[in-house]
């Protein structure tokens, strides 16, 4: 294989991240809080919050995203990070308040309204 | 549950965030159904995980820690302002047991996808939301060509509880989908009245 067909191999999203997920957590593999994949995350801020120590360009680009309600999931989708990462990004952001989350009920049932809306929505869709 | 550090803040209500998983063997039609109803493209989420969260291997001796990637393809149907639903498709490897139940942590409901050329390919799914105490129906994936048994014959097969729906689908048409999904949430809301009681996935 002459250098040139190895450079033609590995370009792109094909060489992988460039920067590792762990880099961007700073080491730590476990969030503290266990968000849930429908998590809802919202920046309490339309100001995006400048690069300081403990705040990257993903924290900065999560605060723009969630100028509207995501889920977790999308928004680990939206970065193409890893929602493990993406759970100790939002630790950061919680610890100043830069976003908020909501979690589902983990047991509860919603109520027949909700049901209602659900049936409702996908009859009218 | 609001984080303790979200308050104080002056903004909007966040809308209720409602989960379905999708479930079923590989290649059966989870991602197909998610994009036959969803308003967005199906979006891919990954979740990293070290070998040691995978019930199967043995890796004793085996002293390199490596990682696998899972993926997870998912949806969304927003309802006004004030509610989402969120489809997920279980991942198709059945042994990562530990994805599953984060994805079920939650989740009102299930439909476990089947294809009645490899109906074995759904068993693990309906023993998973069975052991889970989970509500599932099943709604089998016509394919073009396929095999067609009647949904009794299907159900017996499956050796499900009698009250569990088992409907035919075209997972590939958008009104076929939503009446799969319309069923899935008519079954749990008719669980819930007869008092069923729900346990919490993963406890």
């Amino acid at each position: 294989m002459t250098p040139s067909d190895t450079e033609s191999l590995w370009v792109d999203d094909d060489a992988g991240p460039v920067v590792r997920p762990y880099a961007m957590t700073r080491g730590r593999a476990a969030a503290r809080n266990r968000y849930n994949v429908i998590s809802l995350v919202m920046a309490t801020t339309r100001v995006a919050p400048s690069l300081e120590v403990g705040i990257g360009p993903e924290h900065v680009h999560i605060v723009n995203l969630c100028q509207r309600p995501l889920a977790l999931a999308e928004v680990a989708a939206h970065l193409s990070l890893p929602l493990g990462t993406v759970r100790v990004l939002l630790d950061d952001l919680l610890a100043r308040r830069l976003v908020r989350v909501t979690e589902p009920a983990p047991t509860n049932l919603p109520d027949d309204s909700v049901f209602e809306a659900l049936i409702n929505g996908l009859r009218a869709l | 549950m609001d984080y303790e550090l979200s308050e104080g803040d002056a903004g909007a209500v966040l809308p209720t965030a409602i989960k379905i998983l999708i479930a079923g063997g590989f290649g059966v039609g989870k991602t197909t159904l998610v994009g036959a109803v969803s308003e967005t493209k199906p979006l891919r989420t990954e979740e990293i995980l070290s070998e040691q969260g995978v019930g199967v291997d043995d890796l004793t001796g085996v002293e390199s820690k490596s990682t696998t990637t899972v993926a997870m393809d998912f949806g969304r149907i927003s309802f006004g302002d004030d509610l989402v639903l969120y489809l997920f498709g279980t991942p198709g490897q059945d042994r990562f047991w530990f994805v599953w139940d984060e994805l079920a942590l939650g989740a009102l409901g299930a439909v476990v996808l089947a294809d009645t050329r490899r109906l074995a390919d759904c068993f693990p799914s309906v023993d998973y939301f069975e052991r889970h105490g989970l509500p599932f129906i099943v709604a089998v994936n016509c394919f073009d060509g396929a095999r067609r048994y009647s949904l009794d014959e299907v159900k017996a097969a499956l050796n499900l509880d009698p009250d569990v729906p088992v409907t035919l689908c075209d997972a590939r048409e958008r009104e076929s989908s939503k009446d799969v999904l319309i069923t899935l949430l008519q079954h749990v809301m008719k669980g819930r009245g007869a008092g069923r009681a729900r346990q919490a996935v993963g406890s």
